[in-house]
C-alpha cells in the first residue's frame, strides 16, 4: 500500500499563504498616510500599549460621536508592537506605556525621515497585584527585586514573612509580561533597576491575563495597571525602600509623584501630527478625552499640563486642547 | 488515430498536473530559503555563538545590559508538550481509527466521521480559549497546582487537536487492505481481535505511521493553542504542572515588537528554521522507518 500523502492541502495552503502574502504586501503601503475610505472617512490607524488599549478603544467610540467621519482603528499588541509598528510608517498613532527609547527615535528618523512626537494623556500606577486572601500589607522595592530580577533570592512566601491560608506549597508564582510589553519595560526599569528578570515567570500577552491568573492563584503575585483591578485581587501598597512608608497606588499618589511605581502615558506620532491625527489627539487632551482617562481607572493629566505634552527625545509637539 | 487536438490537450494537461506537482517542492524550497535568508546575517555575525542559540536556556532578547539568545528551553517546552500530546492523541486515535474502519454499522461511521471532521475544524484559538478558561480551572481543582497553565494543559489541547488527523488518516489506512486480507483471516478462524492486531495493524503499518507523524508535525507546529494554555514560561519543565514555553509560541508573542532587520529579529526568523529543521528530521525518520518496514 502507498502512504497517504496530502500533496492537494499543501498545495492549496501554499497558493493560500501565496496569495495572502501578496495581499498584505499591496496593504502594507496604504496604511502608512491617513487613508481615505470608499465613503470618503478618514481612517485614523492606532495600535500599541496593551494597558491603554481600552482606555484607547473607548477614545475611539467616543471620539465618532464628536466627528463621524473619522474612524479610528485600535488594536494591542504591546507598547513594543505599536513602537515597532510606527517607526515602519504602518500606524498613524503608537500608545506606549513607557518611554521612547533614544534608539527608537533614531531608528524613526532613519526609516522615515521624521522624529517621533510623544504626547503625555494621563497617568497610571503600575500596581503589584496579589489574590486577596493573600494577607501581605505591604512590599518594597528591594523585595519586588529579589522576588522578580534575575540571581534574586526571593521564591518562598515565608521568605517575605507572609503565610498564605490554606496552601502546603507557597512557592511565590511570578506573574509577568511578554517583552513587547511597555509594563514589563517600565517595570524592569524602575522595580528591578535594568537588571534582567529571572527566567521562569509565566509571561502573559495581557494586563488583564495577569490579573486574571493572580485572582484565581493564591500564591501569585503580578504587575500591571491599577485599571485593571478586580474583585478577586488586591493591589498591595509599594515602599520604595526599606523602613520607607508603603504607600498604595491612588491618582493622590501618581498625582504628587509619592508612588514609586507611577508611570505616564503616552501617544505617540511620526513628526507633528496634522489633519485628523492632531484633531483626535487635541480632542483627547481634551476634558471629553480626560475623562475617558478618569472612568477607566486611570488619571488624568493634571488641569494646565494638559496643554504641555510630553517631549519626545528627540522633538517637542505643540498641541492645544480645543476650547 | 486520434485528433490532433486531443493529443495537445492531453499533453498540455500533463504539463499541468506536473507543474502542480513540482511546485510543492517549490513552495517548500522557496519558504525554506525566505526565512533562512532573514536568518542568515546573524549566524555570521559577530557575538553570536551557535551553540549558545541551541543549547543555552537563557532568552533575553530585549535585555538592557546582556542580551542572550539561549532556545535550549524553548525546545525543551515544544518537545515536552508534543511528547505528552501524542502519548495521548496515539491509542485514543489510533483506537478510534480501528474501531471506525472495523467495528461499527455504517451508519455510526458517518455520523462519527462527520462529528471527527468538525472537530479538526474548530480553529486554534478556540482551543487555546477552552485551555486558558475551562481546563486550567479543571487542572487546578484536580491536580492542586498552584497554575492550571502548564504542560499538561497544552498537551492535552494538543492531543485534541490532533486525534481527529490521527483518526481520518488511520482510518484511511485501515480501509486501503484489501478485504482478501480480512476474508483469509476469517476463513482461518481468526477472531475479530486476532484479525486486528495479527492482520490489519502490520499491514496498515506505513499508514498508521503516516497517521501519527501528521499528528505530531499539527503538534509541533501549533501555535495558538500552546501560548494561550502552556503558561508561556522560559523553562525546562521539572513536572507536567510546570509551566513551559514553546519555539512557536515565541515566535508568534515577540515577531511584532522586534524591529525588521534587528539582531532580534533575525534570531527569530533562526528560530523558525530550527523548526523547520525539527519537522523534517522527523519526517525524514519516519521516511527511513517506513523503508525498514517495507525490506522486511
Amino acid at each position: 500500500m502507498t502512504r497517504p500523502r496530502p500533496q492537494a492541502p499543501f498545495r492549496l495552503s501554499a497558493l493560500a499563504l501565496a496569495s495572502a502574502l501578496a495581499v498584505s504586501a499591496c496593504g502594507g503601503g496604504g496604511a502608512k498616510e491617513t487613508k481615505e475610505t470608499k465613503a470618503s472617512r478618514t481612517v485614523i490607524q492606532n495600535k500599541g500599549s496593551d494597558t491603554m488599549v481600552n482606555v484607547a478603544q473607548v477614545w475611539a467610540e467616543e471620539y465618532r460621536k464628536a466627528a463621524p467621519d473619522v474612524e479610528v482603528e485600535v488594536s494591542g499588541g504591546g507598547s513594543g508592537v505599536g513602537i515597532a509598528a510606527l517607526l515602519k510608517g504602518a500606524v498613524d498613532v503608537a500608545n506606549a506605556s513607557r518611554d521612547l527609547k533614544p534608539s527608537e527615535a533614531e531608528q524613526a528618523l532613519k526609516n522615515t525621515g521624521k522624529s517621533p512626537v510623544g504626547f503625555n494623556v494621563g497617568s497610571d500606577a503600575l500596581a503589584v497585584y496579589v489574590h486577596k486572601d493573600n494577607p501581605i500589607t505591604e512590599i518594597t522595592v528591594e523585595q519586588l527585586t529579589e522576588l522578580y530580577a534575575e540571581g534574586g533570592k526571593v521564591t518562598r512566601w515565608s521568605e517575605l514573612g507572609v503565610t498564605i491560608p490554606g496552601v502546603k506549597d507557597d512557592t511565590i508564582v511570578r506573574v509577568s509580561r511578554q517583552s513587547s510589553s511597555g509594563t514589563y519595560e517600565f517595570f524592569r526599569e524602575h522595580a528591578l533597576g535594568n537588571r534582567d528578570f529571572r527566567l521562569g515567570s509565566r509571561d502573559l500577552n495581557g494586563s488583564k491575563e495577569v490579573v486574571e491568573l493572580v485572582g484565581t492563584t493564591p500564591t501569585a503575585i503580578g504587575y500591571s495597571g491599577m485599571g485593571y483591578a478586580t474583585a478577586s485581587v488586591k493591589m498591595v501598597p509599594v515602599a520604595p525602600k526599606a523602613g520607607a512608608p508603603a504607600v498604595a497606588p491612588t491618582i493622590a499618589a501618581v498625582h504628587d509623584k509619592s508612588y514609586p511605581l507611577a508611570r505616564s502615558l503616552h501617544l505617540y506620532t511620526l513628526g507633528e501630527p496634522e489633519g485628523a491625527v492632531k484633531a483626535y489627539i487635541d480632542w483627547i487632551l481634551s476634558p471629553a478625552g480626560q475623562r475617558v482617562v478618569e472612568d477607566a481607572g486611570y488619571v488624568p493629566v493634571a488641569a494646565g499640563a494638559a496643554e504641555a505634552p510630553s517631549a519626545a527625545p528627540a522633538a517637542t509637539g505643540t498641541a492645544q486642547p480645543k476650547p | 488515430m486520434r485528433p490532433r487536438a486531443a493529443v495537445l490537450a492531453e499533453k498540455a494537461l500533463e504539463a499541468v498536473i506536473r507543474l502542480s506537482g513540482v511546485s510543492a517542492i517549490v513552495f517548500v524550497a522557496a519558504i525554506f530559503f525566505f526565512v533562512l535568508r532573514e536568518a542568515a546575517p546573524v549566524l555570521f555575525s559577530e557575538g553570536f555563538s551557535l551553540k549558545q542559540f541551541l543549547f543555552s536556556t537563557e532568552w533575553y532578547p530585549t535585555s538592557a545590559t546582556n542580551v542572550r539568545y539561549g532556545t535550549f528551553a524553548l525546545t525543551v517546552g515544544t518537545v515536552s508538550v508534543t511528547a505528552l500530546a501524542m502519548v495521548l492523541a496515539v491509542p485514543f486515535g489510533l483506537g478510534a481509527a480501528i474501531y471506525l474502519s472495523e467495528f461499527c454499522s455504517p451508519r455510526v461511521r458517518e455520523t462519527l466521521k462527520v462529528v471527527i471532521e468538525l472537530l479538526s475544524a474548530i480553529p486554534s484559538v478556540v482551543w487555546g480559549f477552552v485551555g486558558l478558561t475551562v481546563m486550567s480551572k479543571l487542572i487546578v481543582s484536580s491536580t492542586g497546582a498552584p497554575v492550571g497553565v502548564n504542560v499538561l494543559n497544552g498537551g492535552i489541547i494538543l492531543a485534541l487537536m490532533s486525534v481527529p488527523v490521527i483518526v481520518s488518516i488511520g482510518e484511511d489506512a485501515l480501509k486501503a487492505v484489501p478485504d482478501s486480507f480480512r476474508e483469509a483471516g476469517v476463513a482461518l478462524g481468526a477472531t475479530r481481535w486476532q484479525l486486528v492486531y495479527r492482520v490489519l495493524l502490520p499491514a496498515a503499518k506505513n499508514g498508521l505511521l503516516a497517521a501519527v507523524l501528521l499528528g505530531v508535525g499539527r503538534a509541533v507546529g501549533e501555535t495558538m493553542a500552546v501560548l494561550m494554555a502552556t503558561g508561556h514560561a522560559v523553562h525546562i519543565p521539572g513536572s507536567l504542572l510546570d509551566s513551559v514555553r514553546t519555539l512557536t509560541a515565541n515566535i508568534a508573542a515577540e515577531l511584532g515588537e522586534a524591529p525588521s532587520g534587528s539582531d532580534h529579529y533575525r534570531v527569530l526568523f533562526l528560530t523558525g528554521t530550527l523548526l523547520f529543521l525539527i519537522t523534517l528530521v522527523v519526517n525524514l525518520t519516519a521516511d527511513f522507518v517506513v523503508r525498514g518496514i517495507r525490506r522486511k
